[in-house]
């Protein structure tokens, strides 16, 4: 059977495209688990011999040899960045996308237009201004500093997504609450908010997941355990002579943990968000 | 008393001024229908009303009260919307009730106002159901059931009928007028098919370009067209409408064809005046074929282009002074075209409007 063929070789060729994208991402989740020994052996050894659960406890401070790393006070400071600055974007961004969606005001469209064409510069580009102004300020090496960056990062993208969102919400929904009694506020929250739901939540996770993985700017903002991100914190593994990569996959492995629980939990908002929010007219 | 009255109403959108200081008087009770070309001014005149649109100038009165600057929700009106407007997150007994919550009624007193109204609009089966899963006809009913369940002093609809299909169009004009009936309130009703507009009316608003042309009963814009414009807007098919001049109180048209001035106009009309002659199809017809009518009849012999046969009448398309125009046949036998067929115009129901202005000329 021809077709049975070719059902057979777009499978193997899916396949192996699939280890291909996959292959960096398992590597790390399977050096977590081996010996820095066996990771740099020459030639590479692929079948992991004697899998240990020693990097991790090394990162969090028991068993034999102790990393000097505090991931604890890392994990902390991402998080608390992260949820934060997630919180900020998606309340300016959410109610900046309602306004691009339902009101027209002067300058409108231009305003749309910049706020877009300002994620076409990369961060790092802005982070020598950014750092000259912030010590200035004061901020510098601070989790307030950090954050008010990620919030500048994300707000625009949280515009977009949700404007396309509420923009697809009829406006007669919002006009027949108020005739139903509402003000203009109820309206939003009772009926716009809801229908609008999976477009936030998508905003929400990516701009979470931009501030828990952001590393060049907070690299350059952050000094401390008062304020450093686990991705800053991964270079912690870089000494002068050795890298320690086992443990740095191991703390990989602890970064990718939260994000993919979220995305888990939310993914079914995500795929109807992707899918029909982010297509516009 | 919900009245609704506008006095010299605008509506502006910057510096483009769609709505032209119109006046109306709406009783209570009253079933008022706007009716117009797209583009009128309808809905907009009708959203001033619900608030949901500013009035540039003028007052709105709902009652006794000044509800220029009133929110929607504070004027205690409904409005049932072309796209039925229902919230797609709910079902529709939760639609149904969604404004006594918002009000703060209690569950009991929602659970029988929602009963209620499904009882009218007979939704008894589809309270669990989201508006996804209702038909266009379903959710015309849910839309119509929110916007009882409140007991509002006014009713508005914008176009309500226009996204279903002919039959349960006329199906559910019906049960708006069935409603009205039932439920005593005064409607706003926004439509531009002069159908609907005629079957539902106590008044009908006609109007053309941000202005009110004329109000009337439906038999008064039917019978005593103010201008050329509510002559071919209302009634179907159209008026028939022929430019002539007057000479010797006869009405003689391009071809040479001519008419006596009708008894109404005679005397109002000077010799070499140009004038548009306007007459509906049911008042030329066939000898023979008449409904038995008496009066100034004036004949005319017609060569019948096409017939086109709907049961009880036939619609006659022919030419007379240089138009094509329509008759109509009782009892119909079949017609071949190109047939002369004598025919006789019913004269006092012919009307004449001024060639420039369009205005008529009854005085
Ligand atoms: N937001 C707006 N800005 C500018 N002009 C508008 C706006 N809304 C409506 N108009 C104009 O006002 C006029 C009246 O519009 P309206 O919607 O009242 O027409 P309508 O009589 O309801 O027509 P239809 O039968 O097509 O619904 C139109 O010429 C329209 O272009
Ligand atoms: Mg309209």
């Amino acid at each position: 059977m021809p077709s049975r063929t070719k059902t057979v070789l777009i499978w193997i060729v899916t396949f192996f495209i699939m280890l291909i994208i996959c292959m960096p991402g398992l590597w790390i989740i399977l050096s977590a688990f081996r010996t820095n020994g066996e990771i740099l052996t020459k030639p590479a050894i692929w079948i992991p011999q004697n899998l240990t659960l020693d990097n991790f406890r090394a990162i969090f401070g028991f068993g034999e040899n102790v990393v000097g790393i505090p991931v604890a006070s890392y994990f902390r400071n991402s998080l608390v960045i992260s949820i934060t600055s997630t919180a900020l974007a998606l309340l300016i961004g959410m109610t900046g996308g309602y306004a691009f969606a339902r009101y027209s005001f002067p300058g409108k469209k231009p305003a749309f237009l910049w706020l877009m064409l300002s994620r076409t510069v990369p961060g790092i580009a802005l982070s020598l201004p950014i750092f000259i102004i912030w010590s200035r300020l004061g901020i510098i090496d601070t989790k307030f500093g950090v954050i008010l960056v990620f919030t500048a990062i994300n707000v625009p993208f949280t515009v977009w997504l949700t404007e396309g969102f509420f923009r697809q919400v009829p406006n007669d929904l919002n006009e027949a609450a108020q005739i139903d009694g509402c003000t203009r506020w109820q309206a939003f929250w009772k009926i716009e908010f809801p229908l609008a739901k999976s477009g936030i939540a998508s905003a929400g996770i990516f701009a979470f997941l931009t501030s828990w993985n952001e590393y060049a700017l907070a690299s350059q903002l952050t000094r401390s355990t008062d304020s450093k991100t686990l991705p800053v914190g991964l270079m912690d593994f870089t000494a002068q002579f050795t890298i320690d990569w086992a443990g740095m996959c191991a703390m990989a492995v602890i970064i990718i943990i939260p994000a993919l629980i979220l995305t888990f939990l939310v993914q079914k908002h995500l795929i109807a968000g992707l899918t029909f929010g982010g297509v516009k007219g | 008393m919900a009245t609704v009255t506008l006095k010299d109403v605008v509506k502006r959108y910057g510096a483009v001024e769609v709505v032209h200081g119109i006046n109306l008087d709406i009783a209570h009770n009253e079933f008022v229908v706007l009716v117009g070309p797209s583009g009128c001014g309808k809905s907009t005149t009708l959203r001033m009303i619900a608030g949901l649109e500013e009035i540039s100038d003028g007052d709105i009165l709902i009652g006794d009260q000044v509800v220029n600057q009133l929110p929607p929700r504070k004027r205690n009106i409904s409005m049932v919307f072309q796209n039925y407007a229902l919230y797609p997150h709910m079902t529709v007994s939760e639609n149904l009730g969604f404004s006594l919550k918002i009000a703060s009624r209690s569950k009991e007193e929602i659970e029988a106002a929602v009963q209620d109204a499904a009882d009218i609009l007979g939704l008894d089966e589809l309270l669990e159901r989201t508006p996804a899963e209702l038909s266009g006809g379903q959710r015309q009913r849910v839309a119509m059931g929110r916007a009882i369940v409140r007991h509002p002093d006014v009713f508005l609809f914008d176009e309500p009928l226009s996204n279903l299909d002919a039959k349960l169009r006329t199906q559910m004009r019906v049960e708006i007028k069935k409603l009205h009936a039932k439920v005593k309130t005064t409607i706003v009703y926004v439509t531009h098919d002069q159908v609907e507009a005629m079957t539902l009316a106590d008044r009908i608003v006609i109007m053309k370009d941000g202005h009110i042309v004329q109000i009337g009963t439906p038999l008064e814009v039917f019978e005593r067209p103010v201008d050329t414009f509510v002559a071919g807007f209302i009634g179907s098919p159209p008026m028939n409408l022929i430019d002539g001049t007057i000479k010797n109180d006869t009405v003689v048209f391009s071809d040479g064809r001519s008419v006596p001035v009708p008894p109404d106009f005679s005397g109002k009309v000077v010799d070499g005046r140009r004038v548009v002659f306007g007459f509906r199809a049911d008042v030329l017809m066939p000898k023979g074929h008449t409904l038995a009518e008496s009066g100034v009849l004036h004949d005319l012999d017609l060569t019948i282009d096409l017939a086109e046969p709907l049961g009880s009448e036939s619609i006659l398309l022919s030419s007379f002074g240089g138009k094509d125009i329509q008759a109509r046949m009782h009892n119909p036998r079949p017609v071949k075209g190109g047939e002369v067929l004598s025919c006789e115009l019913h004269l006092e129901k012919c009307h004449l409007f001024d060639a420039e202005t369009g205005q008529s000329l009854r005085g």
